[in-house]
């Protein structure tokens, strides 16, 4: 079984790879220059392919590598759909799927993440290019926006194009489409035999120990961290000797500001809580669109974890100890990140 | 220990059929004894050999009168089944796996000459949720405790069987906690409900699959059986696949169903003769399970041959599954696209 290629559809995104199967196949040599490329571009409509769509979008230009890209692109896209429906693609034992995370899940979130926060790393070499590692950070926002824009940006900004594996409440994977989503994607059940798992690995794994706590908090508490768990991330990296990487997420925030929590309505559905903000549920799905607040993900500098020996994992008070300064560091880059603020949208 | 004389438990069914014929050609062993309530197949009958095959019940306690009067001292338990024998088999099918083991192993009990038990039994006893660990080790158990069907079943003769081992320290006990079996010539719920044309699965939720080989479960038993290796050991092949994946794989269609009328469903195809799937076998379809096999390599020394998509293309090639998606027609769309695209350059 030949290992899943990761086929970039995005050629400006991702450096491109030449696809080398394509020429062979197509029998003719990408370097002649096409005589009419203004003729060629419309005809390449017959195939009906979605990508098809796409690749018209782009304006037909007469240069002749232009065109190679395109059609490596179209053969990138069509044998990328054939081993899909082949089903010849390799899963992890976690059900994380590589090539449907970075052809059809991460791609959507760009424009959200470059357009609409126009999200600001800041510190991204504070996370490790390799072995495990924690990054945890702070949860806000109603919708856990947050965990998808750092898990976008350690993909995309990151040298290393690191992808972040994110420990997920067992509500997320109790839902239909959503805990299947979720696992595809490259996340977990936030438990300390999949965090110690992933982290012995050498996967770099993302949490947010605030959980429900956090990410539901009325907007008066905003930046306010919540308790942290009980301290099982500490542990666990304590147990695999990784480094803990604080990351504070400025923005987040004020996406969907939450003034109001229809208890009955969460009950009903089973959720943790059911928030009003300005323009939901007063506006309907209008309101589901988040403000366009300007974002910033500071790494923090990574705290080491390899240096307390054996059993220290069973040893609460330095858990707690660990998990206090992980929380004081994040505290504290949030109240500088903030008062750097002069604007929530303009930054 | 070799083991001298072997009694196989569920010989008329693949796994001790093939097992009986495996002990049965290795000279070493003196004596194989099958016991099955119905008498294997002429084609397993003429595979096993030499071995002997007792018609007997294990639920009665005949079954020791059978292990005294051979002198038998080592017992390969590998009756345990998922695989009801017809639509209405479902209570037969608990009575065989929990009270038969329950009297096989007072009847081992009372054996002085038993020296060694070998018990199949399966990672249902995992149970299946979504709050799970993605990965199970052998010393976890089950978040929810399987309620009904066969993964109570195995909860149940394993907490037997490690009854036995307190009762019998002298007796060397492996048992084995199986993934769900593949392969071209073993007839499972899994291997039917694959061999559908449309194959029904619950809307919104995708499985992640462990398979084993049938040939590597054979060879796990043997081992168990003809070495000392007493422990509990999750035995899997390497590697997942989804249930989309697999159902894509064999070339079958998916038709997710609802989850509320899943049920309904799954009483159709039984009473369709189709598929028996069980209540905790339906949640497997929803949430899968995986184990974690490092304890077979390190230290049962063991280390599958077939991966979890081999082992499945194997089952897909040997029982010639006629794809209702042929992968030959998708490659020529996709050379005939690009061809296209090709000569559309001028």
């Amino acid at each position: 079984m030949p290992d899943a290629r990761v086929i970039p559809l995005h050629g400006d995104e991702l450096p491109h790879q030449p696809v080398s199967g394509r020429t062979a196949r197509v029998g003719r040599p990408t370097a002649v220059p096409p005589a009419d490329p203004a003729r060629a571009e419309p005809e390449a409509e017959p195939s009906a392919e979605p990508a098809d769509q796409a690749d018209q979008a782009e304006p037909a230009e007469p240069a002749d590598p232009r065109r190679s890209d395109l059609e490596g692109r179209l053969a990138g896209l069509v044998s990328f759909l054939r081993r899909r429906v082949e089903g010849d693609y390799e899963v992890d034992e976690f059900g994380f799927d590589r090539e449907l995370t970075d052809n059809l899940l991460l791609p959507p979130l760009r424009p959200l993440y470059e357009k609409w926060f126009r999200v600001e790393t800041i510190g991204l070499h504070n996370l490790p290019s390799e072995g495990g590692a924690l990054l945890v950070a702070n949860h806000s926002g109603t919708l856990p926006l947050d965990a998808m824009m750092t898990a976008y940006a350690v993909r995309s900004e990151h040298p290393a194009e690191r992808h972040l594996r994110m420990l997920g409440a067992d509500l997320v994977f109790s839902m239909p489409v959503l805990g299947s989503l979720a696992r595809k994607s490259g996340q977990t059940l936030a438990c300390n035999p999949d965090a110690e798992r992933l982290l012995r690995s050498g996967e770099l794994v993302g949490v947010w120990p605030e959980g429900f706590k956090g990410v539901g908090k009325p907007f008066r508490d905003r930046y306010k961290l919540q308790r942290f768990g009980r301290g099982g991330f500490v542990s666990a990296a304590l147990r695999t000797g990784v480094p803990i990487v604080p990351c504070s997420i400025v923005g987040a925030e004020e996406i969907y500001p939450k003034i109001g929590d229809l208890k009955p309505l969460a009950r009903l559905f089973g959720f943790p809580y059911f928030p009003v903000t300005p323009f939901f549920p007063l506006l309907g799905p209008l309101g589901l669109v988040p403000l366009p607040s300007k974002w910033y993900i500071e790494f923090g500098e990574p705290i080491s974890t390899d240096g307390f020996g054996d059993g220290a994992a069973e040893d609460p008070m330095l858990v707690f100890n660990l998990t206090d300064q992980v929380r004081e560091t994040i505290q504290q880059t949030l109240y500088r990140l903030l008062t750097q603020r002069r604007n929530v949208f303009l930054g | 220990m070799t083991p001298r004389i072997v009694l196989v438990t569920g010989v008329s069914r693949f796994l001790g059929g093939h097992l009986a014929a495996r002990f049965a050609a290795n000279p070493d062993i003196e004596r194989v004894l099958g016991v099955d309530t119905v008498p294997p197949g002429r084609d397993l009958l003429r595979r096993m050999g030499r071995a002997e095959f007792v018609r007997a019940d294990i639920r009665n306690p005949l079954i020791s009168k059978v292990i005294s009067a051979a002198s038998v001292d080592t017992v390969v338990h590998a009756s345990v089944t998922a695989n009801p024998a017809g639509p209405t088999g479902r209570t037969a099918m608990k009575e065989m796996n929990v009270i038969g083991t329950m009297q096989l192993l007072a009847a081992c009990q009372k054996s002085p000459l038993v020296r060694r038990l070998v018990v199949k039994s399966t990672t249902a006893v995992y149970g299946s949720s979504s709050r799970d660990p993605a990965v199970f080790t052998e010393e976890q158990g089950p978040r929810d405790l399987p309620s009904s069907g066969y993964a109570k079943d195995a909860v149940e003769v394993e907490g037997y069987v490690r009854g036995f081992g307190r009762r019998r320290p002298d007796v060397e006990v492996t048992t084995l906690r199986f993934a769900n079996f593949i392969g071209p010539r073993i007839d499972t719920v899994l291997t039917r409900y694959f061999a559908l044309p449309v194959v029904p699965t619950v809307l919104g939720y995708d499985a992640r699959v462990q398979l084993l080989h049938s040939e590597d479960a054979l060879a796990v038993l043997e081992r168990a059986t003809l070495h000392s290796l007493p422990g509990v050991y999750n035995v899997g092949g390497d590697g997942v696949l989804m249930l989309s994946q697999a159902i894509r794989r064999a070339g079958r269609i998916a038709v997710p169903v609802p989850s509320q009328a899943v049920p309904t469903v799954g009483r159709l195809f039984r009473g369709a003769r189709l598929v028996d799937f069980s209540p905790d076998q339906m949640r497997f379809l929803n949430f899968g399970r995986v184990v974690d096999t490092s304890l077979l390599r390190d230290e049962f020394g063991f280390v599958p041959r077939w991966t979890t998509t081999q082992a499945f293309d194997d089952y897909v090639s040997g029982r010639g599954l006629r794809p209702l998606i042929d992968p030959e027609r998708v490659s020529a769309v996709e050379h005939g696209l690009l061809d296209l695209v090709a000569k559309l350059r001028p």
